[in-house]
């Protein structure tokens, strides 16, 4: 008795398109693939509670004075200023290309690969804002010191290693640093004028 | 005479979809892995300043989020129309970010702990009160390093 050879039929594979297409779709409308990107800074590490209130004595000429009011209104310097200008304004403050006695003092320091270097060590941008400033009016600020630093970076790397400053290793972005080393203070907050 | 009339019976053979599946299970798995679920589900609406000079965040899993914003329209009758601090899935004031800090540190490893990073998604209309409030619970907190969320100005 022969037995019959059984034929296992095709499974009909039709569909497993449609049932893919719907797990697609699920994880395309779900999927959120924004990298979040923003200004990266550092804060100030807390003040110790206990410790007595000391002005650090800081040289009037190595502080660049950023205000802005609750007018979203700029004043550098004690004078108004565009947010426009203040990149160029917060440049010629850090490296002080005149050596002028209004501007920070200029040191010679020696920084490792690059040899003798202007470098206006104690400089400080000191950023006070209001209570009652729009944040976006503060990050225009902020982006513009960023920018200020970073064109100078990039300025210096290509003058020096003929290269941008993110393309660089790890020790020469050390020494760039040392040359622009980024100081943005932000004050504790006040209230300057209008709205309480 | 007429060469190109379509009288001539050729038929086109049907397409051979057999592949199809695979084509789109290539798609899908390459969704499924770039895919991060929304952990949060916002209650504040915000839209980010614009900036220029942006940094990209790098690694998420050292990331904290703060938001701050206006609430959502269902919670507006509960919460009011002021500016509003998010944490997680609820509702903070600036007292809660320390031990919400603390937390997700805790929550993380060891070694990754002091790359912390907080990315503060703050609406732009904001006054700078609030975020000086945030800003001063974060240092307070030890969380020193910050990121202000923005996107790309055209």
């Amino acid at each position: 008795m022969a037995r019959k050879k059984r034929v296992v039929e095709e499974v009909n594979s039709s569909s497993t398109a449609d049932i893919a297409f719907l797990l697609l779709i699920f994880f395309l409308v779900t999927t959120s693939m924004d990298t979040d990107k923003g200004l990266a800074r550092r804060l100030p590490p807390p003040a110790p509670k206990d410790a007595p209130k000391t002005d650090i004595n800081v040289k009037e000429r190595n502080v660049l004075i950023v205000l802005l009011n609750s007018n979203n209104q700029l004043m550098v310097e004690g004078l108004p200023l565009d947010v426009k200008q203040l990149c160029n304004k917060a440049k010629e403050f850090i490296t002080n290309p005149t050596n002028s006695p209004n501007l920070p003092e200029v040191f010679d320091v020696n920084v490792a690969g690059m040899g003798k270097m202007k470098v206006t060590t104690n400089h400080v941008i000191s950023l006070q804002n209001d209570r009652g400033t729009e944040y976006q009016a503060y990050i225009e600020v902020q982006n513009e010191l960023i920018r200020a630093y970073n064109e100078l970076r990039d300025d210096l790397a290509s003058a020096k290693f003929g290269k941008p400053y993110n393309a660089l290793s790890e020790d020469q972005k050390k020494s760039v640093q040392e040359v622009y080393p980024q100081k943005i203070s932000e004050a504790e907050p006040k209230n300057y004028g209008g709205a309480k | 005479m007429s060469k190109f009339s379509k009288s001539g019976g050729r038929s086109m053979p049907a397409l051979n979809t057999s592949s199809l599946p695979d084509l789109i299970f290539t798609l899908l798995f390459f969704f499924m892995i770039t895919t991060t679920m929304r952990e949060v589900s916002l209650k504040v609406e915000f839209k980010v300043p614009q900036a220029t000079e942006l940094q990209k965040l790098e690694k998420k899993s050292l990331v904290t989020f703060i938001y701050a914003g206006k609430p959502t329209r269902e919670f507006r009758a509960k919460m009011g129309g002021e500016t509003r601090i998010q944490l997680n899935d609820k509702f903070a004031e600036t007292a809660e970010i320390q031990d919400y800090i603390a937390q997700e540190r805790a929550s993380m490893k060891e070694e990754d702990q002091p790359y912390m990073t907080v990315s503060m998604k703050i609406d732009k209309a904001t006054k700078m009160g609030i975020v000086t409030d945030i800003k001063q619970a974060l240092r307070e907190a030890q969380a020193l390093k910050i990121t202000y969320s923005a996107s790309m100005k055209q």
